[in-house]
């Protein structure tokens, strides 16, 4: 049946090029070293030994934007902050994400004040919403494992 | 010394100026002293051999809104020399509410000062760097003021990234490539 049959006795495995590109996008996505607040230690045991973010492919934490992949905002983003979050985040070079992590990220929190910014979807595009006040580091790798399934599904066009 | 010691030495010091010694709880020696007299008193309690509160801990300030005098300025000295501590506050107006600073006298107030008007908007009549120290620099009110609203629905400013073209991208390479040899 179809183009395997006739190939010669050798393992291959025939594939779509988009489907290449989507593995190797999900498979390593390597996050930019950006803690917040309190919401950065839950990020840290996440990706040490006891949770182990590696058996995703993310642990491979970035110090330069340059090569990251995935900004994870962890924690309360203040308004003087948000300048510096939106800068890092444009110096990431495409294809690029971004999970807000916990309630202080994604709606501002118990912090609704004048000095914190309610919720970063205003400032930077994001893509996965981790509920928590801390998330767990197993919800946080759930939005990982969310997120490689909303890449799975990107085109590459 | 207790307070009415300190205040003995400061009336002594300088006739002509009131030094209210204030009832505290907590047994830490507490003086109000008149605004207009706040420097030379802040340099007596420097300089006199009996005190020498060479350490100027902290500043900070008290909103008693809608009461006037609206602010209170709190000083919190501290004389190793002698082991003395001292709470100074000074009493201000809610209408533009200034004070002479102490950064000629303790290098230590000048972010304090910053810090207080920042928050207080109250202004150090004299400080060299009267910049806002924790909010954006062009954030409008005080926010530490008991009728500043707290949960304001403002938009946050993100910036907007720098656009360079590519002349302007190797000159910047090239600029540090000469500064660095």
């Amino acid at each position: 049946m179809g183009l395997e049959s006739n190939l010669p006795d050798i393992p291959v495995l025939t594939t779509t090029v988009e489907r290449v590109v989507q593995w190797a996008r999900r498979s390593a996505i390597w996050p930019v070293t950006f803690g917040l607040a309190c919401c950065a230690i839950e990020m840290m045991a996440m990706s040490c030994g006891r949770y182990d973010i590696a058996r995703f492919g993310a642990e491979v934490f970035r110090g330069s934007p340059r090569q990251a992949d995935l900004m994870i905002v962890a924690g309360r983003l203040s308004r003087k902050m948000a300048p510096a979050l939106r800068r890092i985040y444009d110096q990431m070079p495409e294809p690029k994400w971004v999970i807000s992590m916990g309630a202080c990220a994604s709606i501002g929190g118990v912090f609704d004040n004048y000095a914190i910014v309610q919720g970063v979807d205003q400032i930077v595009p994001v893509d996965v919403y981790v509920p928590g006040c801390p998330p767990r580091p197993e919800s946080l790798i759930y939005g990982i494992v969310q997120l490689q399934r909303k890449i799975d599904q990107q085109k590459i066009a | 010394m207790d307070a009415n010691g300190i205040a003995e030495v400061l009336a002594a010091a300088l006739p002509g100026v009131a030094v209210d010694v204030a009832p505290t709880v907590d047994l830490q020696s507490t003086l109000y002293i008149e605004s207009e007299h706040l420097l030379p008193v802040l340099q007596a309690l420097r300089d006199r051999a009996e005190l020498k509160f060479e350490v100027l801990a902290e500043m900070t300030a008290v909103d008693y809104w809608p009461r006037e005098p609206r602010f209170e300025v709190i000083y919190l000295l501290i004389s190793v020399e002698n082991r003395l501590r001292l709470r100074l506050k000074v009493r201000l107006p809610g209408n533009d509410p200034h004070v002479g600073t102490a950064t000629g006298l303790w290098s230590s107030a000048n972010w304090l000062e910053r810090e207080i008007w920042d928050m207080f908007g109250i202004a150090f009549d004299g400080h060299p760097d009267p910049r806002r120290l924790l909010m954006p620099e062009d954030w409008e009110g005080y926010p530490a003021r008991k009728d500043y609203p707290v949960q304001i629905r403002k938009k946050p400013e993100a910036g907007s990234p720098t656009q360079l073209t590519a002349e302007e991208f190797r000159a910047n390479l090239l600029k540090d490539r000469l500064v660095r040899k």
